[in-house]
């Protein structure tokens, strides 16, 4: 299939365990295959994490040293000795005013994660208070027609991560709708196949922002005169547009390159053209269709957070971008505790993925 | 001629002046000259030769999934234009969908060929022949969790569950190992004595021919392949694998068939 320009497959990547390194560790580490494969692998994890940490830890603290000395010697130069020696003083006893603003150490986070974990328990109960106050008056605005009255205050982190996810799910679903029609269209007609390699290859590699700036240009103009938000459907066909395109090009791929064999069964059964499609074509494309999916769902959430932050819809590519801007004392610690629900979030989503991999499809996903 | 003289009502299928050409860069490379052959109803023929002789071609052509270059191919006296379930085919590979079950594997066939009948009789038809090739226990198991002789069961019952006119089979136990395929043959010849679907094998295998064939077609090495030669097979039906390897005709079948192929 020389046709066949799009990308190249994006194939299960092979399991490629680390077992050749083991030569060049010291003979010891033998021992560590002895112990049954969780434990073995919940060691490594723990150990890795360890070591992670520490360099966390020693990183945090060099740059600390670093950021507090210039602080020290700028007020010394500007304001004196004096000053100079007040600040270091100020800087030791760890005061909010004049703490150093650097990477933050793995303790500030977690204090930082409970911080706002507090704050979310706080909204939330402001928001059910609020709730069953207005809850009365709803019930009289409905039977008048009017639209009830919501919470608006500030969302709480644990929100943004719903929004988040409710961004990329629709993202998702519109990449979907998108790329596997397209996909099995072109999968099935060398022509058309053709036709679209050209824009696959050109706009696969544009960035998040551009698109975010394309759909903003295109829905501004069709959205003229309604005043709703449209920051949440902007960001949304954004992620759709970026996420496409493994999709896109895994279901063109799957679809043409389906076992010849099969095609003959489907052609001697006098199969029609639906039949032949959605059972024999679609199922034998599924494994790396799905591949695709999997793909997509990770560049979908990646993107996300870009977009989020640039299209002002809200989620957790605002909340970053929030606490970057207001520089609080504890919000270096804030983005990076941001920056871990982000990839735990990113991981959760593929492993979801995975498992409905596993479920629909007639071969063993690699994991 | 070779070919003994036949009543015309009883050909099958008659092969006139059959010729495939597969057209490359440095010309016309031609597989199939000039064919003559007619096979009779209820007749199971067996066409033997060596790799690239154009077995596979003149298998693929019948089946329709293969154009036909010059001559052509009367089915009951009605040319050949393209595929049908009126054609069961065995393939090599088993070829089931390995997402589907044995039971779905057929049930799509079956349904393509009987839309008419209600939807317990198709059952009954998937059922009554997965019992025929053993395999009432496993229908409900999906293809790619049977063995490769499981599958190619599956395979012989989804051929003869479509009552086809005539039946094709391209070296459908060629990739077996030799125990599960002496088990084969006799699962296919027993459900064919039942039947006496028309059938025409290809194959590498000697004995096989022998044993399942009423006549053996030796092909003559491509290109411009010909029929060399045709043995008849004399032996009763049903046949016994036990008696015909003790038969005395057996060796000279045998030798007559390997005379050929080895000149």
């Amino acid at each position: 299939m020389g046709q066949h320009l799009t990308e190249s497959p994006v194939a299960p990547a092979p399991k490629a365990p680390l077992a050749g390194l083991g030569r060049y560790l010291p003979a010891r580490a033998k021992v560590g295959r002895q112990l049954p494969g969780m434990a073995r692998t919940l060691g490594i994890s723990l150990a890795s994490m360890a070591v992670f940490l520490l360099l966390w830890q020693m990183s945090a603290s060099y740059l600390y040293g670093v950021e507090a000395s210039a602080r020290i010697e700028r007020t010394v130069r500007e304001q004196g000795p004096e000053a100079g020696a007040q600040m270091e003083a100020c800087i030791a006893s760890g005061d909010v005013s004049c703490k150093p603003n650097t990477l933050p150490f793995p303790s500030e986070v977690l204090h930082a994660a409970g911080l706002l974990l507090a704050d979310h328990r706080e909204i939330s109960a402001k928001k059910a208070e609020f709730n069953t106050e207005t809850a009365e008056l709803n019930v009289v605005r409905a039977e008048q027609g009017l639209d009830p009255i919501v919470y608006t205050g500030r969302p709480s982190f644990v929100d943004q991560i719903g929004t988040s996810l409710k961004t990329v799910a629709v993202g998702f679903l519109i990449s979907l709708l998108i790329a596997v029609p397209i996909g099995i269209i072109i999968g099935l007609n060398d022509t058309l196949r053709i036709a679209f390699n050209w824009m696959i290859q050109v706009f696969k590699p544009v960035s998040p922002v551009v698109w975010l700036l394309l759909v903003f240009m295109i829905v501004k103009t069709l959205t003229l005169g309604s005043d709703s938000d449209t920051s949440f459907l902007i960001s949304c066909i954004s992620v759709g547009l970026c996420s496409m395109w493994a999709t896109l090009v895994n279901t063109s791929l799957g679809v043409s390159s389906i076992n010849k064999d099969y095609l003959n069964v489907a052609r001697v059964l006098n199969l029609g053209i639906g039949k032949k499609i959605f059972k024999v074509i679609l199922p034998s494309a599924i494994p790396v269709i799905f591949t695709g999916m999997r793909i997509t769902v990770s560049v979908a959430w990646m993107v996300l957070i870009a977009i989020e932050l640039l299209a002002q819809s809200p989620g957790l590519g605002s909340f970053v971008w929030e606490e970057f801007q207001n520089g609080g004392s504890d919000s270096n610690a804030k983005i990076i505790v941001a920056m871990f629900v982000i990839g735990l979030v990113g991981f959760l989503l593929d492993r979801i993925m995975f498992w409905v991999q596993q479920r629909v499809s007639f071969e063993k996903a690699v994991g | 001629m070779l070919t003994p003289p036949v009543n015309l009502r009883d050909v099958v299928l008659d092969f006139r002046d059959l010729t495939k050409v597969y057209p490359t860069p440095t010309g016309e490379y031609v597989v199939l000259e000039n064919l003559q052959l007619q096979i009779k109803k209820e007749e199971f023929v067996s066409i033997i030769g060596h790799s690239g002789c154009g077995k596979t071609t003149l298998l693929t052509m019948i089946a329709g999934l293969n154009d036909i270059s010059r001559g052509e191919i009367l089915l009951n006296e009605f040319p050949i234009t393209g595929p049908g379930p009126d054609r069961g085919v065995i393939f090599q590979s088993p070829s089931l969908f390995p997402w589907m079950t044995a039971f779905e594997n057929m049930m799509l066939g079956v349904d393509q060929v009987f839309p008419h009948g209600t939807r317990r009789q198709r059952e009954d038809i998937v059922k009554y022949y997965l019992d025929k090739v053993g395999l009432s226990q496993w229908m409900h198991r999906r293809a790619n969790e049977l063995s490769q002789g499981m599958q190619q069961r599956v395979g012989i019952a989804r051929a003869f569950a479509l009552k086809p006119k005539i039946l094709l089979l391209d070296e459908p136990f060629g990739m077996l190992d030799s125990l599960t395929r002496a088990e084969l043959q006799d699962v296919l010849l027993e459900v064919w004595d039942k039947e006496k679907i028309t059938a025409i094998q290809i194959t590498h295998d000697v004995d096989e021919a022998i044993f399942l064939a009423d006549r053996v077609i030796m092909m003559t090495s491509g290109p411009r392949a010909q029929i060399g030669d045709i043995l008849e097979i004399g032996f009763e039906r049903p046949r016994v694998r036990k008696e015909i390897l003790h038969h005395p005709d057996y060796y000279r079948y045998r030798e007559h068939l390997i005379g050929f192929l080895e000149h």
